[in-house]
Parts: structure tokens; C-alpha cells; sequence
């Protein structure tokens, strides 16, 4: 009963998101008692799409053999929280949980947001509708979670073990927050076009949904790279892998809105062109979920893929992108031109952060699509790689990270150069320091990271400098928030820059008792002994790594077989030290008892994640920021 | 002991479903000892793709034709051999999908100027934005 | 705002949507074929892959007589799947020697032993060296190459009873 109550309750749901359209529609066509219902409707149909979720989980954790999503992706034997968090590793449960997000965004619209023009309100929620009920029609039609199967199997299939990780329980929910958070601000945009109303109120109004899912995709975004860097046991943490870069794209469309969305909300600029962000951004998350969904290029994270929902998932595209973009292209004309502003200003700066993030943005998606295009065009197949994209974008990263000192220096409406120049001098000449300093112990250092690691730590200091001379307990939290963001920018090009030029690998066929040098680490392999596991058995190594004249720490990496379903992977054990991460796996048997192993020695590494971690801290403190003045002052609002 | 398989456990595309009994060839898990040509010979690595799970660089990848290829490479950078040439060997055999690195030809000038053009059109869509400069 | 100018985005996006399609419409190819077909087949010299059979050499592929060149090992299941067909192959009169990919003579004697001998020659390629040089990624797969030592063709995967009479002829007419 329960997958039966799970179903009619999408059902439901959908039927009310179908309502939620209708009355949105007629709202904003006049019918103003109307217009007061679709808030309740939005809220009922969240509740819906929970209860629903709920269900499916519940289902999971039961390990219910009867339905046949859980027939194939769970397990008696697995632990509570894989089985859990199973619900969402698969495609059916996953896309539940798009529905769910959406529906829970719509609610909180509903629920918080006192700013927005009436009418406005009410087309956004329509526009939240209409994108969900799309989704809706995916899940009853094309990926219906609550499927039965007769007869029931004895037990379930299992989950891929490459899934069975803390990662998982965390990672997917976030990034999908993120993901499907930036449905708000598409349907903002939409609202917007639809009664014109674009100006300072709508861009204060749109500013905290779109850090609250930036600060969720940031999360996500790094929760994921370092779940990877774990699990997939190559000591690599990005690849401008498809799938990697698909929740890169809306990661920088959002993060452009949110620097264009200031200047809007400020100065009453950029009024197109924040539109323009809003809709890009959600629409990189769909395009980014078709592209994991239909495996229509080849990646290492491709799970759950088939190509009959690809279509599905395609035609929705065209329904919502071409249809925001037809409707952008038909309204926006009628929006009258936004103010203007000088070069040399806080608004030229956003500017650039603007133009040099979408030329990013440009960039990792003309080289995720090119070989497809390629491969339409002539037949032949082409990969587009880390050199494309390091050389392509590399370069324009390092400028926005200049940026990041510079901008927030300048003044609003009109700055001067000399100023400036004083103001940025004790950054730059640290760089320059620095860059002159690391070329010199480490002559063959590649231009990049050399650069990338010079102007991280001129960007630290630079990007702290809006801070001096202030009181700090009374500079507003959302200053706060962008000083920790752009220092963890800093932070996470600094590990960035580090890994790339800094790391040692060691390659080794060792016997046991043998002891290998990988960076300052003495690594002893102590010994190997078969160990076991909830539903896995694996060869476990022991390495005693020392570290001049300290104690051994202990680092035990396993090659694990899984048997249901039949895998074998292995379990990278990982030392974190205050300058970096002692990585060792353990390989193949090489012959004549000798073990391959795998160690690294990373410095600063973990600044990478780090970063990603202040970055969403600083996002959140902008939030908390926003949130309380917008409490106390709706109307005016410098930043 | 079988190998194992990394990300690519759900990628297994090609014919190979089972793996030899052989250990793996010399070079394919053993640096060269010269660090410079180990440097090119793993920077080399990184930008092939495994033929056998697709998603991954020979760097990254357990199968055992990747081993092979990490072999071969070693081999052909410590007789001296340059890695372009190597990737060009490769790129000969296999077609440019096997490498990373796109090449730069008629085909894929366009991605190459990408980065040029997006920067040429996002100043001419931001010229509209700012005021003419101002006389004081 | 010029026309042309809002109206932009959406032709942009259905562009990129039209690539989105294909990528949709066209069939998951996963294959890499060899893009020495047409080349001449690269120089190598092979030891015996298991007593009684001779190895194999460039040179040997040269001498005015066309071949099948099979690339096969014994710990590989779908070559145990397409040993019958290479059976009915040898039997109509196609030269066929073998590459044994990554095995140990005792293991290709047995597979021989249980599968059948349709080769004259095997050599061993035990680093997968000539298969790269051929172009090759897995196995089984198979080139037929022409009397001058010429790549005229590559099967990928095993070969299905409905592919012989495609080779055969492929070798015919590569005399």
C-alpha cells in the first residue's frame, strides 16, 4: 500500500501543479480573487511531492522487494544509511527528488517571499507550474518510482558499491538543491517578462533564492569533487569530465547572476541581461541533467543511463529553454534600457566578472558538446579534454581571479585610477613577491599554477582589503559574506595551483616489509590480510607511514570485491596532515609476491576543498545578511 | 587476483570482459627513472583515453590495455622519443578521439577561437552598458 | 535592443539543441575502428604463441597471399563464441593466423585443443604491442589483409555466422 500511496499522491500533486498553472494564468490576467489561491495550491502540492518522496524512502529503508525500483537497486544486507540514501541513487528515485525540490521551492516562495510584486508573484509561481508539471508527466509516464513487480525477487540487486559511500547520502541532495533551486530564479525571470516588472525591487527580490541554491551548488559541486577524489581511488579531483562539467555550467551562470543581480538591485543596470543569467542559469541544469540522464557522451560518472528518457528529458528542453528564450526575445524589447555607468566603477568590475564568467561558461560548454557537433557534422569522433579546457579557460579564470582584488576596491558609479592603483598596490606587489620567490625554488614550475598560486595569495590579501579600517561589528554581514567568498577563492586556486605543481607520485611493486619515500613520508608496507565487510570482502594492506623521526600512522587501503552486484574497487586510505594528504592505494598483485601500490603526497591539496567550503560560508553570511535588512528595510538597499 | 575496476566498472564497452592471467607489462606500473621523462611520459598519460572503460585516461585507468599503453609510452619517451610524436602515433592508430588534446585543423579551429569570440561578442554586448567617457 | 540581438539566444539555443538530438538519434557507437585500414600493416616479428604452430611476422603477411588475422586469447569469452565460424572460414579454404593477445602457451594449446586449430600461425603479442600498432582495442577482432600486406579490413568483435560469407569475400577480393 505504501508504493500505492506514494503514486496516487504524485498524482495528486501533478493535478494540483496543474492548478497551481491555470490559477497563475488567470491571475495575472486579472482575476485577483484567483490570484490569492495560488499560494496555498503551492504549498499543498510541496506537501504532496514530500509525502511522496517520503514513501519511496520509507520503501527503501524497508527494502521492499515488491516495487520494482527497490528490487534493483537495494539490499537487505546494506547498511541503514546505503539503504537510505539508495533511494536516491538511481534514476527514478533521483528525478522524485527533482520533483520534490521544485514543489519545496514553489512552496517557499509562497511561503517567504514578501517582496515581489503581487502580480509578479503570482506568474513566478506559475512559471514554478509549469516547469514541474513537465517533470511530473517525466515521472508518471517515463520513470514511475512506484512500479510493482510480480513476483517479488528473494533479494534485491544491490547498489553499485561505487555508490555505497557517506558521498552519496549528502552529495546528489545538495547539488539537486542547487540544481533545481535555480528553478526559482528561471521562474522569476519569467514572472518578469510576463508583466515587465524588471527593475531594482524584482532584483532584490530574486538575490536570496539565487544564494541560497548557489550556496547548495557550491556545496554540492565540492562535496562531489572530493567524494570523487576518494572514491574513485586516482588521486585525481576534476577531470572536465561531461558530467563534471554539467554542474560546472550552472555553478558559473549563477554565480555571474548573482554578481549581475547586484548591479541591477543597486544601480538599476544590466536589466536584460540578469534576465537573461535567470533563465541560462536553471536552463544549464536541465541541459546538464539531460546530458547525465541520456548518456549521449561518453563519461566515468555515467550511472542510470537510457536513451528513451533522454528524449523525454529533451523535449522539455525545447519546451522551457526555446520557450523562455521565445518569450525573452518577444518581451524584453518592451523592458526599457537599464542605467548606464562609467568604466573605471564597482559596476565596470561586475561587468567584467560578468563577461570573463560567461566566456567560461561559453567555453566549458562549446568543448563538452564539440565533439558531438563534430561527430554530426563530419563523422568523425574528437575528445575535448583537461588541455582544451586548462589552456581555454585556465587563462580567463586567472584574470576574474585579479578580479577579485580589484573589484571590490572600486567605488560605485565613478572610481579613479590612481586610487585604485594605491588601494590594490600592497596585493600586487605580494604577488609579484611571491611569483618571483616560487619561480625561484621551483624553476620548472608550469606558467599557470606559477601565476595561479601568485595571484591566489595576492587575490587572499587583496580580497580581505575591504575590511580595513572599517568597524567590524558593524560592517553588514552580506560585506562579510563577499570578503569569505572571494578569500575562498583564493584558498581553493592556492591547493589548485599546489596539486598540480607540487605532488609526488610513487609507483611501487612492493613485497611486504619493504619501505618506500614518497615526499616527506617513510611508508612501510607492514602487512596485507584479507578482511570483510556488511556485503564485501576485501585485502587489506597495512602501511606505516612515518614522517621523520614521529610516531607510524597507520593507513590501511583496501581492494575490496562486492558481491552484490558482483565489483571490485578499491578503497584509497587517505592521511590528512596540516600541508597536505598522504594518498595510498593499494593496486594489482605484480607476481613473485609483490603488491602494486599507489601513494601520493599532495601538498595543500585539501585547500581546494577548503575553498569550496568558504566560498558557500561566504554565500550563506550574504544570505543571513540580505535576509535581515531585507526584514528591516525593503526599500533601500546599498550595497 | 583480478584487477580492479575503478569508475569505469558500469563502462565496460568493448569486447575485453575478462582479463588475462599475464601480470602486467614492465613499464605499465613503474616510473622511468629519469623524473623528467617520467614528468612528460605521466603528462602524456593523463590526456589518452582508455579504450576499454572511455570515461578515463590511461593515467587513471585499471584495464589492462590501459597498462599496456602506459607501457608502450614509457618505452617510446625513454628512447628519446617526444611526446607529440608518441600522441601523433597513437592519434594515427586510433583517430583523434583517442587523445584529449584536440588537434588544431579545420575541423576544430572554431573550438580553439571559442575562447576569443565569446570575449570579442561579451565586449561588444557590454559596450552598451557603459557611458560614453564623459568630458569634464 | 536590436532585434537580432534578443532574438539570438534562442537561435543559439536551438542550435545547441539540434546537436543535443543527434547526439540522441544516433546509434551509441562505442566502437573504435582502426584507422590503419588502407595501411600498410605495421613491421613486427612474433614468437610462437604455443608449441606446433610457427609465430608470426610482417613479412610473412607480404608474400602475394591474403590472410584473415585474428586477434584472440584463450581467457576471452566471446572468442570461444565465434570459433565455429572461424572453423567454417578455415574450412572454405581462408587463410587465417592468429594473434594471441596477453596468454601462456599452455592455455592457448588447451583452448585450441577444445575449441578447434583454424590458424596456421600464431604469434604472441604479450604487451598488446601489435595490437595498438594495428589500431586494435580488444578482442576477438579480426583484419583481413591483402597479398602486398595491405589492411583492407576490421571486424570488432566476434564474428556472428552472418559476417562469413562478407569475409569471404572481403578476402577474395583482396588476392
Amino acid at each position: 500500500m505504501i508504493a500505492e500511496a506514494g503514486l496516487a499522491a504524485l498524482w495528486l500533486g501533478a493535478a494540483l501543479c496543474a492548478l497551481q498553472l491555470i490559477v497563475a494564468t488567470l491571475g495575472v490576467r486579472g482575476e485577483v480573487q484567483l490570484a490569492a489561491t495560488v499560494r496555498p495550491v503551492a504549498i499543498g502540492q510541496a506537501a504532496l511531492t514530500v509525502f511522496a518522496f517520503g514513501m519511496l524512502i520509507w520503501l527503501f529503508v524497508r527494502v521492499d522487494l515488491s516495487v520494482l525500483l527497490v528490487a534493483e537497486n537495494d539490499h537487505s544486507e546494506k547498511p541503514l544509511l546505503y539503504r537510505f540514501a539508495a533511494t536516491w541513487g538511481n534514476h527514478e528515485g533521483s528525478m522524485l527528488m527533482w520533483v520534490t525540490i521544485l514543489g519545496l521551492a514553489g512552496a517557499a516562495i509562497a511561503l517567504f517571499e514578501r517582496r515581489l510584486a503581487e502580480r509578479t508573484l503570482t506568474a513566478t509561481l506559475g512559471g514554478q507550474a509549469a516547469i514541474a508539471l513537465g517533470f511530473y508527466a517525466f515521472l508518471l509516464f517515463a520513470s514511475n518510482p512506484f512500479a510493482r513487480i510480480s513476483p517479488a525477487p528473494a533479494e534485491g540487486q544491490g547498489l553499485n558499491p561505487l555508490l555505497q559511500d557517506p558521498g552519496l547520502a549528502f552529495h546528489p541532495p545538495t547539488l539537486y538543491l542547487g540544481y533545481v533551486g535555480l528553478s526559482v530564479a528561471f521562474s522569476f525571470a519569467i514572472g518578469a517578462l510576463v508583466t515587465r516588472d524588471v527593475g531594482p525591487a524584482f532584483a532584490r527580490a530574486m538575490r536570496p533564492w539565487v544564494l541560497a541554491a548557489w550556496i547548495f551548488l557550491t556545496l554540492g559541486i565540492t562535496a562531489g569533487s572530493y567524494w570523487a577524489y576518494y572514491e574513485l581511488g586516482w588521486g585525481g579531483w576534476w577531470f572536465w569530465d561531461p558530467v563534471e562539467n554539467a554542474s560546472l555550467m550552472p555553478w558559473l551562470a549563477a554565480t555571474a547572476l548573482l554578481h549581475s543581480v547586484t548591479v541591477l538591485a543597486t544601480r538599476d543596470g544590466l536589466r536584460a541581461w540578469t534576465v537573461m543569467l535567470a533563465v541560462v542559469a536553471f536552463s544549464m541544469s536541465m541541459i546538464g541533467t539531460f546530458l547525465v540522464r541520456s548518456g549521449i557522451l561518453t563519461s566515468v560518472h555515467a550511472f542510470a543511463v537510457d536513451p528513451r528518457r533522454g528524449t523525454f528529458l529533451l523535449a522539455l528542453l525545447f519546451l522551457y529553454i526555446g520557450g523562455a528564450l521565445a518569450l525573452f526575445g518577444a518581451r524584453i524589447g518592451t523592458v526599457r534600457e537599464g542605467a548606464r555607468f562609467n568604466l573605471v566603477s564597482r559596476e565596470g568590475a561586475l561587468v567584467a566578472n560578468n563577461l570573463l564568467l560567461s566566456a567560461v561558461l561559453g567555453i566549458v560548454l562549446v568543448g563538452t558538446l564539440y565533439p558531438l557537433i563534430v561527430e554530426a557534422v563530419t563523422g568523425t569522433k574528437l575528445s575535448v579534454g583537461p588541455p582544451y579546457f586548462n589552456a581555454a579557460a585556465g587563462p580567463l579564470a586567472l584574470i576574474l581571479v585579479a578580479l577579485i582584488g580589484v573589484g571590490p576596491l572600486l567605488r560605485w558609479r565613478r572610481d579613479a585610477l590612481m586610487p585604485l592603483l594605491r588601494r590594490v598596490a600592497p596585493a600586487a606587489v605580494l604577488a609579484a613577491v611571491v611569483l618571483v620567490g616560487v619561480k625561484f625554488a621551483a624553476p620548472r614550475m608550469h606558467i599557470l599554477p606559477l601565476l595561479g598560486l601568485a595571484l591566489a595569495i595576492g587575490a587572499a590579501l587583496a580580497s580581505v582589503a575591504p575590511l580595513w579600517r572599517r568597524n567590524l561589528l558593524r560592517t553588514p554581514l552580506f560585506v562579510w559574506g563577499m570578503v569569505v567568498a572571494h578569500f575562498g577563492i583564493a584558498v581553493s586556486l592556492a591547493g589548485i595551483a599546489c596539486d598540480s605543481s607540487f605532488t609526488v607520485e610513487k609507483l611501487v611493486a612492493a613485497r611486504v616489509g619493504e619501505t618506500v619515500q614518497v615526499g616527506p613520508y617513510q611508508v612501510h608496507f607492514a602487512g596485507l590480510a584479507p578482511t570483510f565487510g556488511a556485503n564485501w570482502q576485501a585485502l587489506e594492506a597495512t602501511l606505516e607511514a612515518r614522517r621523520g623521526a614521529g610516531d607510524a600512522l597507520v593507513l590501511k587501503p583496501q581492494a575490496r570485491a562486492y558481491w552484490s552486484p558482483p565489483t571490485e574497487t578499491s578503497e584509497s586510505a587517505i592521511h590528512t596532515a596540516l600541508d597536505g594528504q598522504l594518498y595510498t592505494v593499494l593496486g594489482k598483485a605484480a607476481g613473485e609476491g609483490r603488491w602494486q601500490l599507489r601513494l601520493w603526497w599532495k601538498p595543500f591539496v585539501t585547500l581546494i576543498w577548503a575553498g569550496g567550503g568558504l566560498i558557500a560560508l561566504g554565500g550563506a553570511l550574504a544570505l543571513l545578511g540580505r535576509v535581515r535588512r531585507g526584514r528591516r528595510r525593503p526599500q533601500e538597499d546599498w550595497s | 587476483m583480478r584487477p580492479l575496476i575503478l569508475g569505469a566498472a558500469l563502462l565496460l564497452t568493448s569486447a575485453v570482459l575478462a582479463d588475462s592471467g599475464l601480470p602486467p607489462a614492465p613499464l605499465s606500473d613503474t616510473q622511468l627513472a629519469d623524473p623528467r621523462q617520467e614528468a612528460a611520459a605521466q603528462t602524456l598519460m593523463e590526456t589518452i583515453r582508455c579504450l576499454v572503460c572511455q570515461g578515463q585516461s590511461i593515467a587513471d585507468s585499471n584495464a589492462e590495455l590501459a597498462g599496456d599503453m602506459r607501457a608502450l609510452i614509457r618505452q617510446r619517451i625513454a628512447a628519446g622519443e617526444k611526446p607529440a610524436a608518441v600522441r601523433a602515433w597513437l592519434v594515427r592508430r586510433y583517430g583523434a578521439w583517442v587523445s584529449y588534446e584536440p588537434p588544431l585543423d579545420r575541423v576544430t579551429w572554431l573550438l580553439w577561437a571559442a575562447p576569443a569570440l565569446f570575449l570579442v561578442a561579451g565586449l561588444f554586448l557590454a559596450r552598451r552598458s557603459f557611458r560614453p567617457r564623459q568630458r569634464r | 535592443m536590436s532585434n537580432l540581438i534578443r532574438w539570438a539566444p534562442l537561435a543559439v539555443f536551438i542550435a545547441l539543441a539540434s546537436a543535443l538530438t543527434y547526439g540522441l538519434a544516433k546509434p551509441a557507437r562505442t566502437n573504435i575502428t582502426s584507422k590503419m585500414v588502407g595501411a600498410a600493416v605495421p613491421s613486427f616479428k612474433l614468437a610462437p604463441a604455443t608449441s606446433g604452430l610457427p609465430g608470426l611476422s610482417s613479412a610473412d603477411l607480404a608474400k602475394g597471399q591474403p590472410h584473415l588475422v585474428n586477434f584472440f586469447a584463450s581467457w576471452c569469452g566471446p572468442c570461444i563464441a565465434e570459433a565455429p565460424q572461424l572453423k567454417v572460414l578455415a574450412e572454405a579454404g581462408v587463410p587465417i593466423v592468429g594473434i594471441a593477445v596477453r596468454d601462456r602457451p599452455q592455455t592457448v594449446a588447451a583452448f585450441l585443443a577444445r575449441h578447434g586449430n583454424p590458424f596456421r600461425a600464431i604469434g604472441a603479442d604479450n604487451a598488446s604491442q601489435l595490437q595498438m600498432a594495428m589500431g586494435s582495442s580488444g578482442v576477438p577482432e579480426s583484419f583481413v589483409i591483402d597479398g602486398t600486406g595491405t589492411i583492407r579490413l576490421q571486424t570488432i568483435g566476434p564474428i556472428n555466422p552472418q559476417d562469413v560469407a562478407g569475409i569471404i569475400a572481403a578476402v577474395r577480393d583482396a588476392r
